[in-house]
């Protein structure tokens, strides 16, 4: 396969946040909530601070690194409901047809109809402010465009021949689509997860900026983002580094999304023994 | 005459399609099969042969389980293959199986070859290890590949070693009845000879049943035992392979043979239409049409029936009133 | 000593990068096609028969590209003309037709108009007579109805219909050349007989010179009074149509022809055994290395 810049730029960027959270705990020169001192507060960059300070005296960079953990955490599971959830509607109304599929199809429709961040409110607003509340909203919210995805592929895998030699062999549905239609329509999924992700990790950053995502003191680049609001005159390091934080990793994840449909695309693909 | 393994009655198929009203209002029926009847014999080469639309394929579907006939039964062995009593895919998986006209649509890309012959047999029960094994083997050496070949994925084979796999594929559960569905159409000219010469030397090796559908008439007339000619639904001829192709009576048959693309046709008596036989005599009965027109597929075609002018060789006609 | 219509001279093309052809597609093809004549080109896919007949077009795309030779066109060499003279010629004086009809064909458009903008195009005629001229060509290609069906849309056709459509566009301008690549594969047997009638016929009619492009020997036969069996990338064998089936020198062309399942043979002869071409074919490799190019007589182009 031959992967672009863009790609290896996406795959930078990605493993670049993933590193973060992961070495959060060995790397980061303080603790994010307890080491808060508000003699150091508002400080602005320097060889001890990196990115500065916070207004209760927090290091950016400690809390940054940190926030990578719920970064990736709200993007990969979040996502994971998502492809879950529209590949299984999906794939079983293309391959089924019938009522089920005009059923399918008018609810996602429906979601489609919804403002996505609205659906995500309203659900927080059940749920109530939280991490595994902000998982279960934003994985509720993103199926549709994974489902019509998954729907279209299945339908024009459905027409294949193999698919009719595996009913010949005496295949049941279930097991069809597991080894023959799955398989075969993963590209354009995880293409769609990939992408997914960075428009969840904007959610989170959103939703924590309007006080229903992560709870203060723990931090979230959203979070945080809600805490520089009244700095953003005094102290803009505070606000300027989780935005530039989740400005990468967004970009990241499209990029790496973009190369990765390139390289699935079949007319780009040489032989891959 | 050997009993037969697969008998054909009376099938009907036909689909509601949409007129085109808004809210799929005026859906109406079209007739895709109407009224088929036939039998196949063991190690019998039969083929269903007509042009795009004539329900060849639907017929086929039908016997493979794929299409819900409307009416009319399949029996298999005596035993219904449609209807309340009928088996499910895994009894019938290994009574018919099909080989497909596409290679390249056939394979599923993401299965090695050993994968998609292993886990059919996996799925009928056989799993010791060393069994699955031997079979592959031996089904590969049948069709002409190597067992080192097993371990590639589709991609990496032209098309003519793809139709191979797809018959190693069908062959896998030892079924009795093989469906052809236009088995070399897109093959190259010099891969054809190639599967022909395959299919003729395991149908005789393994004793099966051909049902092929083709609208190849010089392949049709190579490989088969029995011929049906069919328009719009119906059969309209059949016989035997000479019946057909020595002694056509439908004008319908005898407009495919004259259409056939020949290069040797200046050379071959059969094709001088002057030289044909005329028709029998027919009682003062017609032909219901010469098929020039395509008929009105949406209603129940006109009473005729098949009337048969010498022994095994039947033509659709008006019944005399 | 006729002229030849198109003089095809040691064409070479492949793909390209840059300036190199990383991969040769045609090696030396070289053949002629005279006025009113009709001249095949048999292979299998890949053989290069398509591209060949891309490049006389000049609608080669990238990566591909002509690396020497010369296509002459009556006396024209199309591979140095300048783009908008190619485009003159095109649908003017060579005119193609295609497998797949409903791809070539606007689906936005009635077909009347699709065939009058060819005469508005080409001839400079206002729309009110080209209109008419496109009634008369639908009904030159025995399409019935033809002031009726000039109003339908393509999808309203059938396939062989279509196919006849675009075969009254292609000769709208009575072209010197007509090249159909594969233009009756998609269509049903007694339908394929009538196009490929019609096709025969008209171009008679007409003088008009065919390129026919195809995989199956039996319809090339039908059509050409010469042939060239490609293969490779080369052209092995050309010879007049009947010597050709008769009289096969090129072990590729006898391999093709035999293993052909021949219609009545078996009720002459009984079933026999088709001829597996790599049984006969030691090295394929080798085949291009040996043609078997059979000299024009005095008398041809002319058709009789």
């Amino acid at each position: 396969m031959r992967l672009g810049f863009n790609f290896w730029l996406g795959a930078g960027l990605t493993a670049l946040v993933v590193l973060a959270g992961i070495l959060a705990p060995w790397i980061a020169p303080f603790d994010p909530v307890l080491d808060a001192d508000l003699m150091n507060s508002e400080l602005p960059p320097d060889a001890t601070f990196w990115f500065g300070t916070d207004g209760q005296g927090r290091d950016v960079y400690t809390r940054i690194l940190y926030g990578a953990q719920i970064s990736l955490t709200v993007g990969v599971v979040s996502q994971l409901i998502n492809s879950i959830i529209g590949v299984t509607l999906g794939m079983t109304a293309g391959y089924w047809g019938g009522w089920w599929d005009d059923l399918v199809n008018g609810v996602t429709n429906v979601m489609l109809a919804i403002p996505s961040l609205i659906f995500a409110l309203a659900v927080m607003a059940v749920l109530g402010p939280g991490l595994p509340s902000l998982l279960v909203a934003l994985g509720l919210t993103n199926w549709s465009w994974t489902c019509r995805i998954a729907r279209s592929s299945t339908l024009s895998l459905k027409s294949l021949s193999y698919v009719q030699a595996a009913q010949t062999l005496g295949y049941g549905d279930l097991r069809i689509m597991f080894t023959q239609i799955l398989p075969n329509i993963m590209g354009p999924i995880l293409v769609m997860a990939t992408l997914g992700m960075g428009s969840a990790v904007l959610s989170e950053a959103a939703l924590s900026f309007l006080g229903l995502g992560i709870q203060p003191p723990f931090p979230s680049w959203g979070s945080m983002l809600t805490d520089a609001r009244q700095l953003i005159q005094l102290a803009p390091w505070v606000a300027i580094f989780p935005g530039l934080a989740i400005f990468l990793s967004v970009l990241g994840f499209n990029l790496l999304g973009d190369g990765l449909r390139d390289s699935l695309d079949p007319h780009m693909r040489t032989r891959n023994p | 005459m050997t009993a037969s393994l697969l008998e054909v009655d009376d099938l009907h198929v036909r689909f509601s399609v949409s007129g085109g009203g808004l809210l799929g209002s005026g859906r109406r029926m079209l007739h895709a099969v109407n009224g088929i009847s036939f039998k196949l014999a063991k190690g019998e080469c039969l083929s269903i042969v007509g042009e795009s639309g004539c329900g060849k394929s639907t017929t086929a579907l039908a016997i493979l389980g794929l299409q819900e006939p409307t009416e009319g039964t399949i029996r298999y062995r005596g035993q219904p293959l449609t209807g309340t009593g009928a088996p499910g895919r895994m009894q019938r998986a290994k009574a018919v199986q099909m080989v497909f006209q596409d290679p390249y649509a056939s394979l599923n890309p993401r299965q090695t070859v050993r994968a998609s012959l292993a886990a059919p047999l996996r799925l009928h029960g056989i799993t010791a290890a060393s069994e699955i094994a031997d079979r592959i083997e031996v089904m590969l050496g049948n069709v002409g590949l190597t067992p080192e070949q097993a371990l590639r994925y589709p991609h990496e084979f032209s098309g003519g070693q793809r139709q191979r796999i797809g018959i190693a594929r069908a062959l896998i559960l030892e079924p009795e009845i093989v469906v052809l569905d236009e088995p070399v159409s897109a093959l190259d000219v010099s891969i054809r000879a190639q599967i022909i010469n395959l299919l003729l030397d395991l149908q005789e090796k393994l004793g099966l049943a051909y049902l092929m559908i083709s609208h190849d008439l010089s392949v049709v007339e190579h490989m088969s035992d029995r011929v049906l000619v069919m328009f719009f639904g119906q059969v309209v001829e059949e016989g035997g392979w000479r019946d057909i192709f020595e002694k056509p009576a439908h004008p319908y048959t005898r407009r495919l043979i004259a259409a056939i693309p020949d290069p040797y046709a200046e050379q071959n008596p059969l094709r001088q239409q002057d030289r044909l036989p005329g028709v029998p005599p027919l009682d003062g009965r017609g032909f219901a049409s010469d098929c020039s027109t395509a008929p009105d597929v949406f209603s129940a075609p006109a009473r005729s029936e098949l009337v048969e002018i010498a022994l095994g060789h039947r033509v659709r006609l008006v019944p005399a009133d | 000593m006729t002229v030849p219509l198109l003089d095809i001279r040691e064409l070479c093309l492949g793909l390209a990068v840059g300036r190199s052809v990383v991969r040769p597609l045609l090696k030396d093809v070289s053949f002629q096609i005279m006025p009113g004549e009709a001249y095949g080109l048999v292979g299998e896919s890949g053989s290069g028969k398509s591209v060949t007949s891309l490049a006389v077009m000049g609608l080669l795309k990238k990566p591909l590209a002509v690396s020497g030779g010369e296509i002459l066109f009556k006396g024209e060499n199309l591979l140095a003309l300048p783009k908008r003279a190619m485009r003159r010629l095109r649908g003017n004086r060579i005119a193609m037709i295609f497998q797949e009809p409903m791809t070539a064909l606007n689906p936005l458009s009635t077909i009347g108009r699709q065939i009058a903008e060819m005469f508005v195009l080409h001839q400079g005629k206002n729309w009110d007579e080209a209109q008419e001229l496109a009634v008369e060509a639908l009904m030159s290609v025995r399409v019935p109805n033809p002031d009726r069906r000039a109003r339908n849309y393509p999808h309203q056709m059938s396939g062989g219909l279509r196919q006849r459509v675009m075969i009254a566009m292609a000769l709208a301008c009575n072209p010197d050349l007509l090249i159909a690549d594969e233009p009756t594969t998609a269509l049903d047997v007694t339908v394929q007989a009538e196009v490929l009638r019609l096709i025969k016929e008209l171009c008679a009619e007409r003088g008009t010179a065919v390129l026919f492009i195809s995989h199956d020997l039996g319809v090339i036969a039908s059509i050409c009074q010469r042939v060239g069996v490609m293969y490779a990338g080369c052209l092995v064998e050309e010879n007049e149509t009947r010597a050709l089936f008769t009289d096969p020198r090129h072990e590729y062309t006898r391999g093709l022809l035999g293993a052909l399942p021949r219609f009545g043979s078996r009720s002459q002869h009984g079933r026999q055994r088709l001829v597996d071409i790599d049984s006969i074919i030691a090295d394929r490799s080798k085949l291009v290395e040996t043609r078997f190019i059979a000299p024009r007589c005095a008398e041809e182009g002319s058709r009789s």
